[in-house]
């Protein structure tokens, strides 16, 4: 879902923010969030992903560039001008007020009738089913209620764009999953914008149409999920993004995109070359742990295989996971789902694994 | 384990057979022994330097034997007449025996004084009459009535009834501007002679005015701590607290070198050519100079509790009204200053009963127009050594206070309250 920059909803152009005058926390930003679209801002803290969202919504300036919303620069908008639906990470429901009040608040400020907004209210709280809670307060409600009315407070008044910094974090992980989806489908329902800032990278491949990776101030890649698991463009992503197997290596031999890579112990192994062009050049492959295989006729002919030691095998329900010795480096981890048929390693076991070679990237070394 | 009926206590037992009741109190009473012993020295010297003289001073506002221990024939005899009994030659002869007595135990001027305090000018008619005492010979009401003709006065003989009960509101009476007239109906002073109940108003008044300097004084600075990033709010911390650490005098003496008519506000003023030099203005030693020093004492009580409630609200409640659609304006009034309320009434509660209450400050930058009911207090326990009276006063003034706190109880609570 790429957009073009014209039709862009939300645009962040050469966007820079700098707090002290000395170092900056967003570097030359550029992004295009389409209308509909649900992308999620990923990252480690301090990547600059919440100062994004926080200048999106008004409560920081940017330094430098131009934030536009619906083809009009917001650079100089004050929040409460701006419309924007916001969900925070502590949810900030007025403790003073009970549900009801707090779900009315936008649409009273907005000078809406008291009629009309009982209407709404009820509305938003039906669509979080928490249509009985209105005369609650905040601190009667549990985490995961106070979830669903911070989400119908920044839906209530029929925002287009929705932002959302951090909002599952304080949930416990059953309830987290379950709100998951049930934001996926009030996005879907409701065909709003959603940008979504988390650094759970779980959440970001469940909700997201496309995620956009921060770190150090700049986006890594911005991709839809699928892509962004399983081709990195670098390797900050193929680390932050799931678990992953590093082997650094030199490049020995390059045709096209088809690599193969001298490991330091001297093995060699098919790769397929994503930010590497000359041979003789360093390189960090991944190879992510389920698409490592140990039985050769899984392989394509012609591939490459290296000896492993297995040192321990963890049953973990769904899939076994094996620790092995691969190319000097103990922690190389494999996982096998737990089948009928499946072979059962045992540590001290001697095996040969390979993989395809589209499954294992040669990126920049870090 | 208090709540445990009396039969379910006797149905559980520990394993050999002892109630469970027992074996607790048994088993606990060592450590609250010795918790108990940790706290009595405090206790102690809470009862005897706190609690029993406050106890005795109000009892001494309801009760003064000034008379009745000294006068006791005459007490006697006003104890067995009906109350408008025209003073018979027992009477006479009792009253001039007292006399006798207290002018040989020198204590004669403490019934003048007590009779004073109730009908002025009658404290001279005893010291006088009892210098001549020792004359005194039947019949008693030609003696006494030689000495002066004052004693036929039925007003005089009405009020030494009345103190004679060493047991009298009348103190509490005094304090709230009335009197007794000479058939023991309460009444209202002399307009002339009525100052406790403005004195009242007006500490109430000028208590009030100075919190709610405090609180607009406060709350921004109050803000600014609450919000500034670490170095720079325990620096401004550092400043509130800064006035905690200086001497009560020092602050009040530096007030007085600021604000007074030669002084260095005046001076400025007058150099910068907005006041004349004839016309310096008179900002110390009256009302101004009160509320002016007592709100610069009394503003960190104010910031400190607002503090306290400020720091822990997030910023994310005023940027979420923000960005459901409120102007700064009302996201403060709506969603901030709701949330610091516990605070402000927390302040304002404590600033008011400490300005009520305030002594020193008013007494030394308040000229004749800037004191307080407590100093007139003070007035009466040194000067006019109406002890009696003061205490009156001072109850008053509790009591007041202690109304204003339950009216704030039913209307905020208590529990709402956030000191710290």
């Amino acid at each position: 879902m790429s957009v073009s920059h014209n039709d862009a909803f939300v645009a962040f152009d050469r966007v820079q923010k700098s707090y002290d005058g000395v170092s900056l926390v967003v570097k030359d930003l550029n992004l295009d969030i389409a209308k509909g679209e649900f992308l999620t801002m990923l990252g480690p803290s301090g990547s600059g992903k919440t100062t994004c969202l926080m200048m999106l919504a008004g409560f920081e300036t940017a330094t430098n560039g131009e934030i536009r919303l619906d083809g009009t620069n917001i650079n100089a908008v004050p929040p409460h001008k701006r419309g924007i639906g916001m969900v925070f990470q502590n949810y900030a429901l007025f403790p003073h007020m009970t549900v009801g009040e707090n779900l009315a608040f936008p649409l009273e400020v907005r000078g809406m009738g008291k009629s009309d907004r009982d209407a709404k209210v009820q509305r938003a709280l039906d669509m979080v089913q928490m249509g009985a809670f209105a005369n609650r307060r905040p601190a009667q409600l549990s985490g995961g209620q106070q979830q669903r009315i911070a989400l119908a407070r920044a839906l209530v008044f029929d925002p287009k764009l929705v932002l959302m910094d951090e909002p599952l974090g304080a949930l416990d992980k059953q309830l987290r999953e379950h709100m998951q989806f049930e934001i996926k489908h009030l996005h879907e329902s409701l065909g709003i914008t959603v940008v979504y800032v988390t650094h759970d990278q779980g959440e970001a491949l469940t909700m997201s149409d496309r995620i956009a990776v921060f770190n150090d101030g700049r986006i890594q890649q911005l991709a839809p999920p699928a892509d962004l698991y399983e081709r990195p463009d670098n390797s900050f992503v193929a680390g932050f993004i799931g678990e992953n197997n590093k082997l650094p290596g030199t490049l020995e031999q390059l045709s096209g995109d088809k690599a193969l890579v001298r490991l330091a112990t001297g093995e060699v192994i098919d790769a397929t070359a994503v930010n590497v062009t000359q041979k003789g050049q360093a390189t960090l492959v991944s190879i992510r742990p389920e698409r490592v295989e140990f039985k050769p006729e899984m392989m394509p002919p012609g591939a490459h295989m290296i000896g492993a030691d297995v040192l321990e095998v963890i049953y973990m329900g769904d899939i076994l996971r094996a620790r092995l010795r691969v190319a000097g480096s103990d922690d190389f981890v494999m996982k096998m789902r737990n089948t009928q048929g499946q072979t059962r390693l045992s540590p001290g076991q001697q095996i040969k694994v390979g993989w395809h070679p589209q499954d294992a990237r040669a990126l920049d070394p870090v | 384990m208090a709540d445990i009926s009396a039969s379910d206590a006797g149905l559980l037992k520990t394993s050999d057979g002892r109630p469970l009741k027992s074996a607790l109190a048994t088993a606990q009473q060592r450590s609250k022994r010795r918790a108990f012993l940790l706290v009595l020295p405090l206790l102690a010297f809470v009862i005897i330097t706190f609690i029993v003289p406050i106890g005795q001073l109000m009892h001494q506002a309801i009760y003064n034997d000034g008379f009745s221990a000294n006068m006791p024939r005459t007490t006697a005899w006003f104890a067995e007449t009906p109350p408008g009994t025209v003073p018979d030659d027992a009477a006479w002869e009792a009253l001039a025996l007292d006399l006798k007595d207290a002018a040989a135990a020198r204590s004669v001027g403490v019934v003048g004084t007590r009779v004073n305090y109730e009908m002025s000018g009658t404290r001279s008619l005893f010291t006088s009459t009892a210098r001549r005492a020792d004359d005194f010979a039947p019949p008693y009401r030609d003696a006494l009535l030689a000495a002066n003709e004052k004693w036929d006065d039925p007003n005089l003989w009405g009020t030494m009834r009345q103190v004679s009960d060493a047991y009298s509101a009348n103190f509490f009476l005094a304090a709230l501007d009335m009197t007794r007239d000479v058939n023991g109906d309460i009444v209202a002073m002399p307009e002339d002679r009525q100052i406790y109940v403005n004195l009242f108003v007006k500490t109430f008044l000028l208590a009030a005015l100075i919190t709610f300097t405090c609180f607009v004084l406060g709350f921004p600075i109050a803000h600014l701590l609450a919000t500034l990033p670490m170095k720079w709010s325990n620096l401004l911390m550092i400043l509130v607290l800064l006035p905690f650490w200086t001497s009560l005098l020092v602050r009040t003496t530096s007030w007085m070198v600021l604000l007074q008519q030669q002084g260095v506000v005046n001076n400025t003023l007058v150099a910068a050519g907005v006041i004349g030099d004839e016309s310096r203005l008179q900002m110390i030693y009256n009302q101004t100079g009160t509320i002016i020093a007592m709100t610069h004492i009394l503003l960190p009580f104010m910031i400190l509790p607002l503090y306290s409630v400020m720091r822990p609200i997030p910023p994310s409640y005023v940027r979420a009204a923000r960005s459901l659609g409120a102007t700064s304006w009302t996201a403060f009034r709506r969603v901030y200053l709701p949330q610091t309320l516990p605070g402000v009434g927390a302040g304002s509660l404590l600033v008011f009963i400490l300005a009520v209450g305030y002594y020193i400050t008013p007494a030394l930058v308040g000229g004749a127009s800037g004191q307080l009911i407590s100093n007139l207090i003070a007035f009466h326990m040194q000067d006019s050594l109406n002890w009696s009276l003061a205490s009156a006063l001072a109850a008053l003034l509790l009591g007041a206070v202690l109304v204003l706190y339950w009216i704030y109880d039913r209307l905020v609570g208590i529990d709402n309250l956030k000191l710290g």
